[in-house]
């Protein structure tokens, strides 16, 4: 499998001033749900995307095949909005 | 009061360019009242903590400041997101690993025409259009973001189309086709750079069908000339809402244009700090919110979406900071609108210059 990277320009940043957690990228930014965030926060351009749903089932009680279907679709609608290179 | 997101850092009025819409001042502030490096990380370390996400670093040319490295790690030291806003003509491969090096995040690289001839007519410099194309190479090159920035007008409007093209060629992932907005130096110019209205209806055709084919390859922004509104834009998404500016000369500002508004003191980060402004000083609080607006802004539908629209475009055309944005319908100065697209026309322009 691909490792997950950010495109160019694209990062996850701790708004301090506002206790949450952005997406900044070229010209725009977005305020990513809590689900889209723990898949976000194990970006690491290593993981791939089964890696990331070992890491979350590992952490999350909930059954593997939950996880794998909400990490697809959360990768895919991040992909869309072009945040992956 | 919400907290700004951004902050638009006018390093200098600097610019090897000359282009006759310029958003600086009509009065230009010299190299000698710039703000030192230390003056910008300070300003940028209290932006961060007043809340501010991502810095646009412009001018002026930014890069005419030889500190531009040392400005961009800075802000980024600061924890904000670094945004170059440049006219390329002196950035080559070997200054871009500086900056890259330094922290750089993006880089909004303008260009004046879709062709070299129209380009630096348009610029006022020649050879700049091959250094900029350059210059885009040098930024994808180091797997850097590219946004083109294309500025369009009555005297380059029919390019559209070719700028489209060149924003592919030259590797940008977003082109952002920004119609002038008539202030300052476009003021001045407006009789040669204002588009008619079936030139603007064609070239927003051109947009709608290229952010269909292009999809997924170039995002397209498209900024919209006012004159043809029935409606006034959300500027700056309301005075003292979103956004603030500092000057090269460290004037805390609204939104960049806002020193043409006369009769109001801007704070100067030299004497104030950004949370003192944005929140407690009387340039900031004049135009915020909807309980300055008199009619037919007070009390309108529309109040709390467009803000009244732009008070330096209020100033500019009716002598009132106050008055609601001509741009509107609803404006009994709209007719100022008309007949300045009535005027329209004239071949010639002037360039920027020092005064």
């Amino acid at each position: 499998m691909t490792p997950i990277r950010f495109a160019p320009g694209v990062r996850l940043h701790h708004d301090r001033a506002r206790d949450r957690w952005v997406v900044m990228a070229p010209e725009r930014m977005f305020v990513p749900d809590d689900t889209a965030l723990e898949v976000l926060r194990l970006v690491d351009g290593a993981r791939d995307e089964a890696a990331i749903v070992e890491a979350l089932a590992a952490r999350f009680d909930a059954p593997r095949a939950v996880i794998a279907a909400d990490v697809g679709a959360m990768l895919a609608d991040l992909a869309e909005k072009g945040v992956f290179a | 009061m919400d907290a700004p997101l951004a902050l638009l850092a006018e390093l200098t009025h600097r610019c090897p360019l000359r282009c006759p819409y310029c958003s600086n001042p009509v009065e230009l502030t010299r190299a000698a009242q710039e703000l030192t490096t230390g003056e910008w990380a300070r300003v940028f370390d209290e932006a961060a903590a007043l809340g501010c996400l991502q810095v646009h670093l412009s001018g002026g040319e930014p890069l005419a400041r030889r500190d531009i490295a040392e400005i961009i790690a800075a802000a980024r030291a600061a924890g904000l997101y670094t945004n170059l806003i440049t006219a390329g003509v002196t950035l080559d491969a070997a200054k871009l690993a500086e900056l890259q090096a330094a922290g750089l995040d993006h880089v909004q690289l303008s260009v004046q025409d879709a062709g070299a001839a129209g380009a630096e007519r348009i610029g006022g410099l020649p050879g700049a259009h091959a250094r900029k194309r350059d210059a885009a190479r040098a930024v994808t090159g180091a797997g850097l973001p590219l946004t083109i920035n294309a500025v369009v007008h009555r005297q380059n409007l029919h390019n559209l189309p070719a700028l489209i093209d060149l924003a592919l060629d030259w590797g940008a992932r977003r082109l952002e086709v920004a119609h002038v907005q008539y202030y300052g130096w476009a003021l001045a110019n407006r009789a040669a750079l204002l588009p008619p209205r079936d030139m603007l209806d064609a070239a927003t055709r051109v947009v709608e069908e290229a952010r269909l084919r292009l999809k997924g390859r170039l995002v397209i922004d498209y900024v919209v000339p006012d004159y043809h509104a029935v409606r006034p834009k959300a500027c700056m998404g309301g005075w003292g809402r979103r956004f603030l500016a500092v000057s090269p000369a460290g004037r805390i500002l609204p939104c960049h244009a806002a020193e043409t508004i006369p009769g109001i003191v801007f704070p100067s980060v030299r004497e104030t700090s950004l949370r003192d402004a944005w929140e407690g000083s009387d340039a900031f609080n004049r135009f915020r919110g909807t309980a300055w607006m008199p009619a037919p802004c007070r009390g309108c539908e529309h109040a709390e979406r467009d803000w009244g629209g732009c008070r330096c475009q209020a100033a500019a055309l009716t002598g009132h900071a106050a008055a609601t944005d001509p741009a509107c319908a609803l404006s009994p100065d709209h007719h100022l609108l008309g007949a300045a697209l009535a005027e329209a026309g004239a071949p010639d322009f002037t360039y920027r210059q020092f005064g």
